[in-house]
């Protein structure tokens, strides 16, 4: 299971139409002299297996709430979480009075904390062997299994360290190989690299990716940085309010007109240059991408395009392309136009009067 | 008085010091640690929250811990009898010293164990520890240092309690300072005596805070020592 540089990582993670964790219309409400906080508002979420999924959302969302509902750190007000097939929430015991079957449980679900959260009393090979002891693993087999996870994560050489000795980063490698000591098919991530400097953030991510695809480990992410979702993670979903206001795999988050997600994921700039002009959002996706759409545009309307903006990039591992362009004319002049880019297979997004589209929809 | 006549009641006052305080500061840790322990566990948000038992505990304890010793060795005449037969000598002076003590280690302890990280509780939970290993395995050895000192303080209280202990019979320091300092007007015993104490509560003092100090500088929060960190690049 090591990730050595000879074994060649695949492309993409493996991921299968089976949900490994499904929360199902869960709500979470605090009560606390007298107030009430509604955490968590219906909250369905599908995590499939093999796939890095994250929820992204503002400070206070509900966030954590929701992924401490996932391995009943926190018990729901109401709802069911699934993992792996089964049902926590019927599992007896509040959160930290859990009985046997749901501390058997949640043996088998990793988590990373922002925070790391080491023993300081204990080295780094201890803090990973903890897990071992708490299944009542052998003593040979807990450090043979500690030794493995730490070399896993490349920190082998620091195995008699103590986490105040390690730099934030390797504090997070030895919380991981502490998280996979349980074999754990699923791992839960509570703002990981939040307390981490960019550089080291993109390498504990791509720690994350790497053990995603070497071990086909679903990760459930929670992050309030976009670039995290952008660098790793297949599915995404966004939270408000306690409640998800979007979610999907990339691909259809880049998709969906006026996606708040998609246009984060990948913002535009570009102010249109006049009362009477047309800004118009292109984003092209695989196939598309490579058909000479503009210039066809040009030349079957007659019309003068100036581009405003454009970039390429790869979001979750996906080759995407966007574009603001500018039309002549305003919206209602340039319906054929823009119908003539949805048709060439290209998402349109027109700033301003999508999120007006939307909203009528949803009334 | 000459040091042929002093040194075996000094001998046998330090050995009856010894013995009290060894055995009352033991007995403070044993009963004192679980109750300690418990007044965290049970309180408000706590792991096995339970407020009209913390209520009821924290009561008792605050109770045991305000009264004045001489009071608290009065009160329990009837129950230290009950256990050791008698109510005079350095047995019966061991009963009222580890009742004071127990409480008073037990809000030391208190204290240490709520500064423990609630972070590194929530991190055993979720590998699927109960409540047991929680405090074996993080409580405890987390605020391992703080314990050392709590101990360090616990045992110079019972060195001044234990001198009070001389009232009933117990023998000790703290009764020779009295009986031949005081009452006989032996200035240089009581000096010699004064010294000894002296010296004893700084050796403890040092002792206790040297351990917890080496087991705090691996900690998080201090980081390494400087010393620490010359010794790993000179080796
Ligand atoms: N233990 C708690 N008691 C009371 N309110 C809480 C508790 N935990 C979270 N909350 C509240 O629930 C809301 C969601 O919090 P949280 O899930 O931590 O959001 P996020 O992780 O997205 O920042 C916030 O308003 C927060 O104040
Ligand atoms: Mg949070």
């Amino acid at each position: 299971m090591h990730l050595c540089p000879g074994t060649p990582t695949p492309a993409h993670s493996t991921v299968t139409e089976t949900h490994v964790i499904t929360t199902t219309d869960l709500t979470k409400v605090y009560r606390s002299r007298g107030r009430e906080v509604t955490a968590l508002d219906g909250v369905d979420l599908h995590v499939r297996e093999g796939e890095v999924y994250g929820v992204i959302g503002q400070s206070g969302a509900g966030k954590s709430s929701l992924i401490r509902c996932v391995n009943l750190l926190e018990r729901p007000t109401s709802g069911t979480v699934t993992v792996a097939g089964q049902d926590l929430t019927a599992l007896a015991g509040r959160g930290s009075r859990a009985g046997r079957e749901l501390r058997q449980a949640r043996s088998r679900i990793g988590m990373v904390f922002q925070h790391f959260n080491l023993l300081s009393s204990r080295t780094v090979q201890d803090n990973v062997e903890l897990p071992l002891e708490i299944l009542g693993k052998s003593g040979g087999e807990r450090s043979r299994k500690a030794l493995e996870l730490l070399d896993l994560v490349g920190l082998a050489d620091k195995a008699g360290a103590y986490p105040a000795q390690l730099s934030g980063g390797q504090k997070q490698r030895v919380g991981i190989a502490r998280a996979l000591a349980g074999d754990p098919k699923v791992l839960l991530s509570d703002e990981a690299t939040s307390a981490l400097d960019p550089e080291t953030t993109r390498s504990i991510l791509a720690l994350l990716r790497d053990l995603n695809r070497q071990l086909g480990l679903t990760v459930l992410l929670i992050t309030h940085e976009m670039d995290v979702v952008k660098s790793v993670c297949d599915s995404a979903a966004l939270m408000e309010n306690g409640r998800i206001v979007e979610s999907g795999t990339v691909s259809e988050l880049l998709a969906t007109p006026g996606s708040e997600l998609a246009a984060a994921l990948f913002p535009l700039d570009g102010e249109a240059s006049g009362e009477d002009r047309t800004v118009v959002d292109v984003t092209f996706q695989g196939e598309s991408a490579t058909q000479p759409v503009i210039s066809q545009l040009a030349r079957t309307y007659n019309i003068d395009i100036s581009i405003l903006g454009a970039a390429i990039d790869t979001v979750g591992g996906l080759q995407v392309g966007r574009m603001r362009i500018e039309l002549p004319g305003r919206y209602e002049d340039n319906v054929v136009p823009i119908g003539f880019l949805r048709e060439k297979g290209l998402q349109i997004d027109v700033p301003g009067r999508e999120s007006v589209l939307v909203k009528e929809g949803a009334k | 008085m000459t040091w042929s006549e002093m040194q075996p009641l000094l001998e046998q006052a330090c050995w009856d010091t010894l013995y009290m305080v060894g055995w009352s500061t033991l007995i403070a840790v044993v009963g004192g640690l679980p109750l300690g322990i418990l007044l965290v566990l049970t309180d408000r948000g706590g792991l096995l929250q339970n407020v009209v038992a913390n209520k009821v505990i924290g009561q008792i304890v605050n109770i045991a811990r305000s009264l004045p010793f001489i009071i608290l060795m009065v009160a329990l005449m009837t129950f230290t009898r009950w256990i050791t037969g008698t109510t005079i000598g350095r047995e019966a002076a061991i009963v009222p010293l580890a009742v004071g003590a127990i409480p008073f280690f037990a809000r030391l302890v208190e204290t240490a164990v709520r500064e423990v990280d609630h972070g590194l509780v929530e991190a055993v939970q979720a590998m699927g520890g109960n409540t047991w290993t929680i405090v074996r395995k993080v409580l405890v050895p987390e605020s391992l240092p703080s314990l050392i000192s709590s101990t360090t303080t616990t045992i110079v209280a019972l060195i001044g309690y234990s001198a009070m202990a001389g009232t009933v019979g117990a023998g000790g320091l703290g009764d020779i300072a009295i009986r031949y300092g005081y009452q006989r007007f032996e200035t240089g015993l009581m000096w010699i005596t004064v010294a000894i104490l002296a010296v004893v509560i700084s050796l403890i003092q040092f002792a206790g805070d040297y351990a917890a100090r080496s087991l705090h500088r691996r900690g998080a929060h201090s980081g390494p020592a400087p010393k620490l960190r010359l010794l790993k690049a000179a080796s």
